[in-house]
């Protein structure tokens, strides 16, 4: 609780969790705000007025519902790559700087290969390939396994400065089993780290799931934020200075991304007070 | 010694770091033999290998060459160690975890036998192992390990070897960092308990004063090496071995010459 | 006036909770040209967070609560680390450190080391080859092969040979005062006296005249030191002569702690050793009385309720109302 009281008196953690709450609040209030209907039921490129606050898209359906529902899904998209990524990479990285010897060695060969391999483009190809299977779950699936090599590689470096610490040695004539000592005595340590790099995890899904919509090669048949600009582009929203269907789409990832970046600074500050001024 | 059971010994104990070019030799063919119920102090200065040997002690460590058994037989299983042996550690600050209460993880170290005690007779082996140690058990209650000072944590460590009651006690550098009055204090402690348990001692330490005080035998480790073992006296007053003799001299003691600067009163 | 003078310092770090461990607590002496202070006391009461105060680097979590530190006049408290490193670190106050091996980039060689110093605050004026003479020639002083020590990486050296590469490095500039942390520690017995006895040496050659000399091992500090002071939970609780404190201390913590010792000679294993109870308090509470006064045998009704102020006995600076 204190950590909480703590965090309140940072500024810019206010601001990033108040800019991310409202994000978050919009996905999940707006429908019960604004009526949610994304039929066609307007002109294409209607332009924004009553009843239609903010314009229509190129099929005529109703921008400010598009935007709630694409919301949601890249909200989604990036929770769950996060997830994905950070347990995944945590899992992985501390039981390898845990244990060392023949398993961290392989643990880390992999861990390399997979980091020098660019996943952007291993998720291109694969989005590429696939096509009408293209669901939400799988691009955040996809993304999550590209990218928890950089949690494992920092968790375990962690980790095994934590391990020659002495209440380690403790635990291990207490009696505590590999699993006890994993989850009772080193995660609860970098717990606080782990928690901020899931709050990147989830930032950068949310771009990664946008730049690979943008393309073309999202979540196929679904609504996202990055099919919203992909649709403006291929349609030709820019030159014809159809503003509304692409600023509110970019303006929300911004703030989504940068809501989050602000909350994950504002954290260490806290956590690792040799940072504050 | 009433019991004359050999609870440690060395047979040409080797051990080795590394391997090639990055091969460290850190024990270089120890012999000792040390009884139940003995006090044997291991003194030497840093990296001189006391560690590593207190390491193997705890079943932390085997030996590359040579032999080292417990009780006459090789270390094969931690836990089966763990039963009898225990230790103390230097850093009183880290030995705990900081997420738990102090009073949890004492009663977490019972989990360390096959055996574990009832819920009501852990909770009561806890209560009078703090009340040995002079501490009213309703003043640790809910307190974590940052609450405490350096010192009230070093007494919660051997608290803990009080609700244990090993065997064996390997205490590294157990002392070093609490005040001459706390060690005192920590040192009476002790001696009760292996009154009352026939306990086997190990301490490790570069104290000298110390080892002399506490003591059944001394052993001078140097480079690997056990140089020189005997009783206090033997050692440390008619050291056999030049090495020994430097090592002596070289502790600054209030009471004997050492080093004189220019112009300080002595 | 005195050359470093240290005005009721009070520090507290502020822990990730959001609470206050109050380390140091109204720490005041003063310095003068040629004298070395030795401070003593156990680990946690406040020595290492001292040093961080006296050279006038609170760096978060710790900061300044009260108080001041002067360098010839000059405060330190609520300036800028930055300003502090250019103007103060290295020419006025130098710090030997505990580990060397941390202190030491281990990627330059000791030459590169010295230099950086050099060059850092008196700029690149002085031509490489010079500048080598000049740290040879300082090096020449400490007693070791200078030209092998100086052309190797930290790594190469002997444990000794850094500590003391440390101490000329950061002796380099003729600091007027030196703060030791705990300089020995870190070694065995035997580098242990030939570091000192090379520390005397410097002393001797005045490359610089004054220091502060902290340590928890008071046998060694008794041969170190002109003055003592004891801290106990962040206070200090008895400054006198090295003489008075090891042989005539007043203070019961300090009385206690002379007959705790444990000495090597013989007849010294039928002397059991003074044992007394407790151990010192958490700093995280304000504490109103005497913080010794728990596991003191002489307190009296009121130590635990009246605050202990510093008091002066014949020549020397006890905070105990009672000693004598």
């Amino acid at each position: 609780m204190k950590i909480l009281k703590n965090l309140l008196k940072e500024p810019t953690f206010v601001f990033g969790s108040g800019l991310f709450l409202l994000t978050i609040g919009l996905a999940i209030f707006g429908p019960y705000i604004f009526t949610i209907n994304t039929e066609s039921v307007n002109l294409p490129y209607q332009n924004p007025g009553a009843g239609l606050i903010l314009g229509a898209d190129h099929l005529g359906r109703d921008m400010l519902s598009m935007l709630i529902s694409g919301l949601k899904n890249s909200l989604f998209v990036g929770f769950m790559a996060g997830t994905i990524a950070t347990t995944l990479g945590t899992l992985l990285g501390v039981y390898a700087g845990y244990k060392g010897g023949i398993l961290d060695d392989i643990i880390n060969m992999v861990t390399n290969l997979v980091l020098v391999i660019p996943s952007f483009v291993v998720l291109l190809l694969i989005s590429a390939s696939l096509e009408e299977g293209r669901s939400l779950q799988l691009i955040a699936l996809i993304i999550g396994l590209t990218t928890w090599t950089w949690t494992t590689r920092s968790v375990r470096a962690q980790t095994s400065s934590l391990k020659s610490s002495e209440h380690i040695n403790l635990a291990r004539v207490n009696g505590a089993s590999t699993f006890t000592i994993l989850t009772k005595h080193i995660l609860p340590y970098l717990l606080s780290y782990i928690f901020m790099v899931f709050i990147i995890q989830v930032a950068s899904g949310i771009l990664q799931e946008a730049s690979i919509s943008m393309l073309g090669l999202g979540p196929y048949d679904s609504i996202s934020l990055g099919n919203i600009m992909n649709d403006a582009m291929k349609n030709e929203a820019l030159g014809d200075g159809v503003w509304w269907a692409f600023i509110p789409a970019s303006m929300l990832i911004t703030s989504i991304v940068f809501s989050l970046y602000t909350l994950n600074t504002s954290m260490e500050g806290v956590f690792n007070p040799a940072l504050r001024k | 010694m009433p019991n004359n059971e050999i609870i440690f010994e060395g047979k040409n104990l080797v051990k080795e770091f590394g391997h090639g070019k990055t091969l460290c030799t850190a024990l270089k063919g120890m012999n000792f033999q040390i009884k139940e119920g003995e006090i044997v102090t291991l003194v030497g200065g840093s990296a001189c290998g006391k560690s590593v040997l207190a390491k193997h002690m705890l079943g932390f460590l085997l030996p590359t060459k040579g032999e080292f058994l417990y009780r006459g037989k090789k270390i094969t299983n931690q836990r089966d160690h763990w039963q009898d042996v225990q230790p103390i550690f230097q850093d009183p600050f880290s030995a705990f975890n900081q997420f738990y209460t102090i009073r949890e993880q004492l009663e977490d170290s019972f989990n360390v036998f096959y055996k574990k005690p009832s819920k009501a007779e852990v909770k009561k082996r806890v209560d009078d192992a703090l009340l040995a140690v002079n501490v009213q058990p309703s003043e640790l209650e809910g307190k974590f390990p940052f609450e405490l000072s350096g010192g009230q944590m070093q007494r919660m460590l051997l608290a803990r070897i009080f609700a244990l009651k090993p065997k064996v006690l390997i205490a590294d550098e157990a002392t070093s960092m609490v005040d001459a009055c706390v060690r005192a204090n920590i040192l009476d402690y002790l001696m009760k308990l292996k009154e009352e348990l026939n306990m086997t001692i190990i301490f490790i330490t570069h104290d000298i004063g110390l080892a002399y005080y506490v003591s059944d035998r001394i052993f001078i480790v140097d480079d690997g090496q056990i140089i020189e073992q005997g009783t206090p006296d033997e050692v440390a007053l008619t050291p056999k071995t030049a090495v020994t003799r430097h090592l002596l001299d070289d502790i600054p003691d209030i009471h004997k010459p050492w080093i004189v600067r220019k112009g300080h009163a002595q | 006036m005195a050359l470093f003078e240290v005005k009721n310092l009070s520090l507290h770090y502020l822990t990730r909770f959001g609470s206050k461990v109050h380390a140091v607590s109204d720490v005041s002496f003063e310095l003068e040209e040629g004298e070395i202070l030795g401070i003593a006391g156990e680990s946690g009461c406040g020595k290492t967070t001292l040093v961080s105060g006296l050279m006038g680097l609170c760096i978060p979590p710790l900061y300044p609560s009260q108080g001041d530190v002067f360098v010839e006049g000059d405060p330190l408290m609520n300036r800028t680390p930055q300003d502090i490193r250019e103007n103060i670190l290295s020419r006025k106050v130098s710090m030997i450190p505990q580990g060397a091996f941390n202190a030491l980039n281990p990627t330059r060689k000791i030459k590169d080391l010295a230099m950086d110093v050099i060059v850092s605050h008196e700029g690149k004026k002085a031509k490489k080859k010079e500048m080598y003479e000049r740290i040879f020639n300082r090096f020449e002083l400490l007693g070791m092969e200078t030209a092998r020590v100086l052309n190797s990486y930290p790594v190469q050296l002997t444990a000794g040979e850094r500590q003391r590469s440390v101490i000329g490095i950061s002796t380099l500039l003729n600091p007027k005062m030196v703060i030791a942390d705990e300089p020995t520690s870190a070694l065995d017995v035997t580098t242990q006296k030939q570091v000192i006895g090379m520390i005397f040496d410097l002393l001797e050659k005045k490359v610089f005249s004054t220091m502060i000399f902290i340590t928890h091992e008071l046998p060694l500090l008794r041969h170190v030191a002109d003055r003592i002071c004891v801290m106990y939970a962040g206070e200090i609780v008895e400054m006198g002569t090295s003489e008075q404190l090891v042989f005539d201390p007043r203070h019961p913590y300090t009385k206690a702690l002379m007959s705790a010792m444990l000495s090597a000679e013989e007849g010294a294993r039928g002397k059991k050793p003074e044992a007394i109870e407790g151990a010192p308090p958490f700093l995280g509470n304000e504490i109103i009385g005497c913080r010794f006064a728990p596991r003191c045998k002489y307190a009296k009704e009121d130590c635990k309720t009246k605050k202990m102020e510093i008091r002066i006995v014949g020549d020397r600076q006890v905070r105990c109302d009672y000693a004598e």
